[in-house]
């Protein structure tokens, strides 16, 4: 279990004269989470399509199970599993003929396809559903469906593009206790998403991806280190008491035009106590104080802008 | 598995889809059922002491109208069947099913030809239907042998099987079923334009030879001339050369269609 489950060299993609993905490296060791993180338009789902065989790249080396993308998709196909975006369900028959759909594709011999449509029905929850058109399903319960139809294959590398969008909080916590227990089975899953906090929980690597590169890779902790996103903000109603805190402060940044200062924080208990004696020692009172820990917006700010990251091109921020 | 195993059983398994569809969804199939058996009782009882007047054999009585309509009602059965093909192609293409269906290892044009064969069992059907209404109101074929009513049946599949490649080609490059059903319009228009109501002969000059030569006039003439005995001369090589011409084109332009990248 030491290959590469996927691996994609110089991967690019256009579509007319728009350029969505323009030159993208990707290695996705067997047995572990990847989470691809980036905005919308970023070419997320491009890049999933395109590793999911679903469309084709305009170049690049690509491998995806072993198996060369461009020679032999087939081959592709069958080690693979995609949740897309859009839930892949067919929404006029049941959960149960969706699920008796997918062992037939997948050849199993008719008990054995009964067999595991009923387990993967009873493992997410789905049973009682079980004979109600997708169609009338909830959101929560479609993408449900949507993974357990991808699992029926039993495959070893599980694509999902954004398999938490649109979903309540609990639904999603359902979702990401679905995608560790995945993993615990030595499959491999290619995960995108906008949110850093589900990257976060999940993900052993994650490449930031924006306006089709990859502006960043590393574990979660890597990647905080090269946001400078964290921080406790002060905000005043009175101009005389903000220059006063200003003055006071001198490693804050200030925001005169919000009356607002920002100092550096990692958001912990005892940083947040260290500030607040620092400011009681120094007489300031802050009519609000909010903390912010790093999120999607940080790292994006911090990732496209050429003084935090001097090696990367600059490209025009949506 | 070889490759023909394959597509067999996919193709097996996608048939049984559209039949699920098609079983927990009718009322598509039974609209479409509708404008040929009204324009089957419309032309019979309100217009058919004109248009018997018309066949020119020194004005029929209303039973030989029957007769010469009821082929051409068949076949414009299928015409309008096959709307239904387009429409459902369609409808299917927009959703994410057919996504996964691509990134699955299955033979790749399995949906398609689930779609088809579906779609030519329900012709069939419909054919039936249609066939047992004309019946009732006294269609009898005169003296058909069973190798004639054979022959008729294997030129209504092949024609069916002909106008369901075509109309899912339409469904494919169509974007949403409006204009899946707009686009496959001429699968139902083209009838009004052939033999089946009124003799191509009534027809002006100029526009005979189009009328005479649409896929539609050569293969109601062959049923005709199966069911009642009337001649078939060229028309059945011609039906049988447009069956077998539309529906490779038809296979050749879906699959090369289906084939492309998606949106």
């Amino acid at each position: 279990m030491t290959g590469l489950a996927i691996a994609a060299n110089g991967l690019r993609k256009s579509y007319g004269d728009k350029l969505v993905l323009d030159g993208v490296d990707l290695a996705v060791p067997e047995g572990t989470i990847f989470s691809l993180l980036g905005p919308n338009g970023a070419g997320k789902t491009t890049a999933v399509k395109i590793l999911s065989t679903l469309i084709t790249a305009d170049a690049g080396e690509l491998r995806v199970g072993g198996h060369d993308l461009a020679a032999d998709p087939q081959s592709v196909r069958a080690a693979i599993g995609v949740t897309g975006q859009f839930s892949a369900v067919d929404g006029l028959i049941t959960g149960e003929e969706n699920m008796l759909l997918m062992a037939d594709l997948h050849h199993l011999p008719r008990r054995e396809g009964r067999r595991v449509a009923a387990e993967l029905l009873e493992r997410f929850d789905l049973a009682e559903a079980a004979r109600k058109p997708a169609s009338t399903y909830s959101g929560g319960m479609k993408r449900r469906l949507d993974i357990a139809m991808t699992l029926v294959g039993d495959p070893r590398i599980i694509f999902l593009d954004e398999p938490t969008t649109g979903l309540d909080p609990r639904s999603r916590h359902t979702m990401w206790q679905i995608i560790r227990e995945l993993v615990t089975g030595g499959v491999t899953v290619f995960l995108t998403t906008q949110y850093l906090e589900e990257a976060d929980e999940l993900a052993d690597r994650i490449a930031v991806l924006n306006d089709g590169r990859i502006a960043a890779e590393g574990t979660a902790e890597q990647l905080k280190r090269i946001v400078p996103g964290g921080h406790v903000r002060l905000r005043f109603t009175d101009p005389a008491a903000y220059r006063t805190a200003a003055t006071a402060l001198t490693e804050a940044s200030r925001d005169d035009d919000a009356l607002a200062l920002q100092l550096p924080s990692d958001g912990t208990q005892r940083e947040l106590r260290s500030i607040l004696d620092h400011l009681d020692a120094a007489g300031i009172e802050a009519d609000e104080l909010t903390v912010h820990t790093p999120d999607l917006d940080d790292v994006f700010f911090a990732l496209t802008d050429p003084a935090a990251v001097p090696a990367q091109p600059k490209e025009a921020v949506r | 598995m070889s490759n023909l195993a394959l597509a067999v059983r996919d193709s097996s398994t996608m048939l049984r889809r559209n039949l699920l569809h098609a079983r927990r969804y009718p009322s598509l199939t039974l609209n479409l059922l509708l404008t040929p058996i009204m324009l089957l009782l419309l032309f019979v009882y309100i217009f058919g002491d004109a248009m018997s007047a018309g066949l020119g054999d020194g004005g029929g009585d209303r039973s030989a109208y029957i007769a010469y309509i009821v082929p051409g009602l068949l076949l414009m059965t299928i015409g309008s069947t096959t709307i239904g093909t387009a429409v459902s192609v369609s409808n299917d293409m927009t959703e994410g099913i057919i996504a996964r269906f691509r990134t699955m290892a299955i033979h790749r044009s399995s949906v398609l030809i689930g779609h088809v064969i579906g779609s030519v069992l329900q012709s069939v059907v419909s054919v039936v239907l249609v066939g047992a209404v004309g019946v009732a109101i006294g269609f009898r074929s005169t003296d058909a042998t069973a190798l004639e009513w054979l022959a008729a049946f294997g030129l209504l599949v092949l024609f069916a099987l002909a106008l369901t490649w075509i109309a899912v080609g339409m469904g494919l490059i169509s974007p949403n079923a409006e204009a899946a059903s707009n686009n496959a319009l001429p699968l139902i228009l083209l009838p009004l334009l052939s033999s089946a109501f009124v003799p191509v002969d009534g027809m002006p000059g100029w526009f005979r030879p189009i009328a005479e030569y649409q896929p539609f006039t050569p293969a109601i003439e062959t049923l005709r001339g199966l069911l009642l005995g009337t001649g078939i001369g060229h028309n059945g090589w011609l039906a049988v050369a447009w069956c077998l011409g539309l529906a490779v084109l038809g296979y050749l332009w879906s699959t090369a269609r289906f084939h492309q990248d998606p949106k």
